[in-house]
């Protein structure tokens, strides 16, 4: 039974939700949205959440000594290894489990939460290494498409075009030229393991994945789309509106990878063409006014149609076809 | 006295012993030479079902100290191995585990550090730890790795002091040689070592904690005097540990070890397996009626400098053997023995000799030769000279 909205109202009414008010994250940030829905998902559902953080945005903002804003056990270890971090606990939960050391009657769920800095690029090891172990951890990624943290540096999820300090729009070079490394498809290449994007703009969509992924047995992994309007360079009212606008041009399509088999969990009926997404963002601003925008933005629109045209052809090849 | 039963092993295996019979909840290792043995011995542990303890076979030694720090701070006893470049590579979280007083053992198996890539002993890797915040055991041989690997979970888990030790065997010349070791039954062990008491642990979820937190120049000052702190402790607590496994093994240890020291007028002072090899030296210029010694020292932080002070004191020359540089300075054994020898009543004469980088071997002839340096009163203090070189 899918957990509802009313579900989630009712049990939080007295209820705390493990990250609590007065954290220091900018207001419309994505990111504790992400986490609040994510916390609240596994409590409703009785599970106790024990949180990994990589070092990022929403650690430090949330964990400024000798405050923190979380009432669920909480570590942080460095940037690279939230992922190596939550495997051992997760293994020290087994270990003092299986010596009576712990409550047998207790759902723990293990949650590692990293930027994309600490997930595509520093941090794509560890989690590799934990996803092919097999730890039972669901670990996600919060995506704000840049080293947001330390200053809109480019990282390996920033998209084509967008201004960043480290690949700036330039006389000679347009902002960015790649495209942003497919996440969920190097997560979805290991063995057993349950991968998805998700965003804040459906939540329904992100809460059935992490109740998915709660009764998963094994790793799972679900990228969210989490802007930072400081530097997406949007108004803070506008966070929600923009992961859905993204959903509907077909840059962040919404999907799971069970297995091996692929599911769209959103297929909407008309599209938006990506240049909404991109004409609404301050960070596009300067490549808008380039030369090369046209051709920048074609690229792009022509890479998302036809990623969504693979993923309707991967949902269709892969049904009723689990790898194991 | 306790029946114990004696087996020729490696120090590698010796390790492994001691972490059977310690039976740590967890173990997150990657291997590496000349560590290896140690993994691989304590796999087949785990494999057999001999030990229940969980082990994460990790794809690097980064994720090894990284999956430490989660189950240490989770409340369960958690150790790892490794040597050189994996020792460089876990780096950043060996002092993330020391800061946040994780009580972790980690027998290092000490290894050139490259470049150029070299898998034989010195002990520039551990080196580059000094100030990491981990407590520093060296072995001289076998028996030490074993003993001093049961002693320092003692220490490491002292209320008082909840620090990480790493207990250093030299690459090879321990971990591969072969030695009769008295190895101590595993109930007598058990007992020793205790249960960990876990504090403040992660999995409470009644009691939340937050690990790690942002920590800037309101605290982090104090977190750190903290630390030091502790380490002092350790000069508090060490004692009481060491009586208790002498009664348990009739071995007894201390900060350092002096041989044949009492009328030395020509001290020796080195770490490691070499200590083994100067003994020999020693007692072949005794034979002679030389008035040589040795000072073996078996904890390098924190530095028992109040022992080196007392023992040194009024000597005509210590001799300090270090088996890595300090490139632009004085090598890191030699320059801690004679920061701690400022204020004593009697200044000895210093002589540095940095001997065996990358494994080359270290014979009886050079360590005569180093001890005849001294006994001509050629020592030239700060004069930095190097045993087995060509020059």
């Amino acid at each position: 039974m899918p957990l509802t909205m009313k579900k989630l109202a009712e049990v939080f009414t007295n209820k705390e939700i493990g990250l609590t008010q007065g954290h220091r994250m900018c207001p419309g940030c994505g990111a504790p949205i992400t986490v609040k829905i994510a916390l609240m998902t596994a409590k409703a559902l009785g599970y106790e959440p024990v949180i990994g953080f990589a070092t990022g945005c929403m650690e430090v903002s949330s964990t400024i000594y000798p405050y923190t804003s979380w009432s669920v056990p909480y570590i942080h270890n460095a940037f690279e290894n939230v992922a190596a971090t939550i495997s051992g606990v997760e293994t020290a939960y087994r270990a003092l489990k299986k010596a009576g050391k712990l409550p047998s009657d207790k759902k723990y769920a293990f949650f590692a939460f990293g930027g994309d800095g600490g997930t595509y690029d520093i941090g794509l090891q560890s989690l590799s290494g934990a996803i092919e172990r097999g730890h039972k951890f669901i670990y996600i990624l919060y995506d704000n498409e840049g080293y947001m943290n330390t200053g809109n540096q480019r990282s390996g999820a920033t998209p084509p075009g967008a201004d960043t300090t480290t690949a700036p729009v330039g006389k000679k070079i347009p902002g960015k030229v790649q495209l942003k490394k497919n996440i969920v498809e190097i997560v979805a290449g290991h063995e057993h393991v349950y991968a998805a994007t998700a965003t804040i703009g459906e939540p329904m969509d992100l809460m059935t994945k992490v109740e998915k992924a709660l009764s998963f047995e094994g790793p799972s992994f679900i990228a969210t789309l989490s802007p930072c309007v400081r530097f997406w360079r949007v108004s803070e009212d506008k966070t929600i509106d923009i992961t859905k606008l993204a959903v509907q041009t077909k840059y962040w399509p919404l999907y799971e990878v069970d297995r091996g088999v692929y599911k769209v969990t959103r297929k909407p009926s008309s599209f938006k063409p990506v240049s909404e997404f991109i004409k609404i963002q301050e960070r596009f601003r300067l490549l808008l006014q380039s030369p090369d925008a046209e051709e920048v933005i074609n690229e792009i629109q022509n890479y998302v149609d036809r990623r969504w045209e693979r993923l309707l052809a991967l949902e269709e090849a892969t049904k009723d076809k689990p790898i194991r | 006295m306790i029946k114990t039963h004696r087996e020729a092993i490696t120090g590698a295996q010796a390790a492994a012993y001691a972490m059977k019979q310690i039976e740590p909840d967890v173990v997150a290792a990657y291997p590496i030479t000349p560590q290896t043995p140690i993994v691989e011995y304590f796999a087949k542990y785990v494999a057999d079902g001999v030990v229940r303890t969980e082990m994460i076979p990790v794809e690097s030694e980064h994720s090894a100290m990284s999956a430490v720090v989660g189950a240490a701070a989770a409340g369960a006893r958690a150790m790892t191995a490794t040597s050189a470049n994996g020792l460089a590579l876990m780096h950043e979280i060996v002092y993330i585990a020391a800061s946040m007083r994780l009580p972790v053992v980690m027998p290092v198996v000490n290894r050139a550090l490259s470049g150029p890539i070299n898998i034989h002993c010195d002990h520039s890797d551990t080196m580059a730890e000094r100030d990491s915040g981990w407590i520093q055991l060296f072995c001289e041989d076998s028996q030490e790795v074993y003993d001093l690997i049961l002693m320092a979970v003692r220490l490491a888990e002292h209320e008082q002091v909840r620090l990480p030790v790493m207990v250093n065997q030299d690459g090879f010349i321990i971990s591969h040689g072969v030695e009769p070791v008295e190895l101590l039954p595993d109930d007598v062990v058990k007992k020793f070592v205790g249960e960990l008491k876990p504090l403040y642990p992660l999995l409470d979820t009644e009691h939340p904690v937050t690990y790690g937190p942002l920590d800037l120049y309101d605290y982090y000052f104090e977190h750190k005097r903290q630390q030091i702190e502790a380490m002092k402790n350790v000069f508090k607590v060490f004692p009481s540990i060491i009586e208790e496994f002498y009664q348990i093994s009739g071995r007894k240890y201390n900060f350092v070890e002096p041989y044949k020291i009492d009328d030395a007028q020509y001290v020796m002072v080195a770490l490691g397996s070499t200590n083994g090899t100067i003994k020999y030296v020693v007692d072949k210029l005794r034979e002679q009626g030389k008035k040589v010694g040795l000072l073996k020292i078996w904890m390098f932080r924190p530095f028992p400098k109040a022992e080196i002070q007392r023992l040194l004191t009024g000597r005509k020359a210590v001799v300090i053997l270090d088996r890595s540089a300090s490139f632009g300075a004085e090598a890191p054994l030699y320059e801690a023995i004679k920061s701690s020898l400022y204020d004593v009543a009697s200044r000895p004469l210093l002589g540095s000799f940095v001997y065996g980088l990358g494994g080359r071997d270290i014979n009886p002839e050079l360590i005569e030769f180093a001890f005849e340096k001294a006994m001509k009163h050629e020592l030239v203090t700060d004069q930095e000279l190097y045993l087995g070189l060509r020059e």
